[in-house]
């Protein structure tokens, strides 16, 4: 309980430009800036501290695509070597026909995925030239069934949790697959429809609900009391 | 010297009663409204989006859009609707304001529309699109190095005085009006300032200490705003 006080006091609301910590032997993290021995915030959200590690996390703005990053998106162009994928960034994401595990006729890259297909898969590389995507494991692709959502990209980690303890227990109680793409996205699969929608209702509530302290326990409350 | 008194009974250094509030456009991805006075003043953001058309991208660094427009019934006699020569002018003026605290190196090929409406208009209504501007990128979640906030110094004859009222601005006394627009980032950097008049070296340099003290008090309306927003959430 202590340990939970003083990780609450650590945390607080900044605005651009506003000094976080005064002092030597701090380092600047994501959303900060060093400034002679400040540090200062670049964005409006929250700080944190944890050791030396000043940052902020933001509240809005913009999905910003990372290497690793697991994405849901949709198929807005079919080329002659790959697919364009809209993922929420203002520039479209590459398939290469390269990046699909599967034999695919160089002909037919509609037998894969058509303009209009949703899919998920994972940013391998960024470069100046674009984002690259890849689908080479389990579980990407095309998406067939299921309900895609739309949620804040900056309200993603907190939808995942610790370690994905969060979302871990929403898959578990709603006996759905969820995939969460960073950018905001999310793809869930059930065994029907009632199932998805709670699932959904759950995600909801916990992207509503993100700023409030221990919200496992106030989600596990949640999912008890509105299951049928 | 007798006491300079000014129509309204403010003291020379006071500013009108400021309100502000951020969140007020759902639909944009950051808003804010900024009040002075009768002066108020909707800023809405979109984006950073892609640039179109496509020749007007710069792969260097993304571009700020401002446009600010006076509603039709902001004054008392209607003005005509649609931008302007004075709104054109005052449009370029936010984005130069602006820019030099947006990391706008973030997004290249990409803009960040600020549209910026004057719901009703008393006199500093270029300061109020500015500290409405600031706060809803902000809100937006854009990375800017400082906030910006706005003030207008005023000369009537002589006497400097802080955030003039339309009234004021139509002061035809000795030399005259005067109005200096400053914007300022939080540590009193200079992004903006014009001179509609005539100013001495002396004055110049008084109405600059001035604007300082003053957009000091603009930007701690502007910061409570902005936590206020995130406070209710908690």
């Amino acid at each position: 309980m202590i340990s939970k006080m003083t990780e609450e006091n650590k945390r607080k609301i900044v605005i651009p430009g506003e000094t976080i910590v005064e002092g030597d032997g701090y380092l600047p993290g994501e959303g900060t800036e060093k400034r002679g021995n400040k540090i200062v915030a670049q964005r409006f959200g929250l700080s944190e501290e944890s050791d030396n590690l000043v940052k902020v996390i933001a509240i809005s703005g913009p999905y910003i695509p990372r290497r690793g990053n697991t994405v849901v998106g949709k198929v807005v162009n079919v080329l002659a070597n790959g697919w364009l994928i809209d993922v929420g960034y203002a520039e479209n994401a590459f398939l290469s026909l390269m990046e699909v595990p599967r034999f695919v006729n160089k002909d037919a890259l509609e037998e894969v995925m058509e303009i209009g297909d949703m899919m998920a898969g994972k940013i391998w590389n960024i470069s100046k030239r674009g984002i690259d995507l890849s689908i080479k494991q389990r579980g990407f692709g095309r998406i067939s069934q299921g309900i895609i959502m739309k949620v804040n990209p900056n309200k993603v980690p907190r939808i995942i949790g610790k370690e994905g303890s969060m979302i871990k227990l929403i898959k578990d109680e709603t006996h759905c697959e969820i995939t969460v793409g960073q950018n905001g996205f999310i793809w869930i699969n059930g065994e029907n429809v009632e199932d998805e929608i709670f699932a959904r209702r759950a995600i909801d509530f916990v992207s509503d609900k993100s700023y409030i302290h221990g919200l496992t326990e106030v989600l596990t409350k949640w999912l008890s009391e509105n299951k049928k | 010297m007798t006491a300079f008194k000014r129509p309204d009974g403010r003291k020379i250094e006071e500013l009108r009663p400021i309100t502000a509030k951020v969140g007020v456009v759902p639909n944009a991805d950051g808003s804010a409204i900024y009040s002075s006075g009768n002066t108020i003043a909707i800023a809405a953001v979109y984006g950073p989006k892609k640039m179109h058309p496509q020749h007007s991208q710069n792969p260097e660094k993304g571009t700020l859009r401002c446009t600010y427009l006076m509603n039709s019934f902001s004054v008392s006699d209607r003005i005509k609707p649609g931008p302007n020569r004075r709104s054109m002018e005052i449009s370029k003026i936010t984005e130069w304001a602006l820019e030099p605290v947006i990391m706008l190196k973030n997004f290249p090929n990409q803009v960040i529309d600020v549209h910026i409406n004057i719901i009703q208009a008393d006199a500093g209504t270029r300061c109020a699109g500015i500290n409405a501007a600031a706060m809803a990128l902000a809100h937006a979640g854009i990375p800017m190095k400082s906030m910006v906030s706005s003030i207008s110094i005023g000369k009537l004859d002589k006497q400097l005085v802080v955030d003039l009222t339309k009234e004021e601005e139509d002061y035809h006394v000795g030399e005259g009006p005067t109005d200096i627009p400053i914007s300022m980032t939080d540590d009193g950097q200079i992004t903006h300032l014009q001179l509609d008049g005539k100013i001495n070296h002396e004055q110049m340099k008084e109405a600059i200490e001035m604007a300082k003290e003053a957009t000091k008090k603009v930007y701690e309306i502007q910061k409570q705003a902005l936590k206020n927003a995130l406070e209710e959430k908690k």
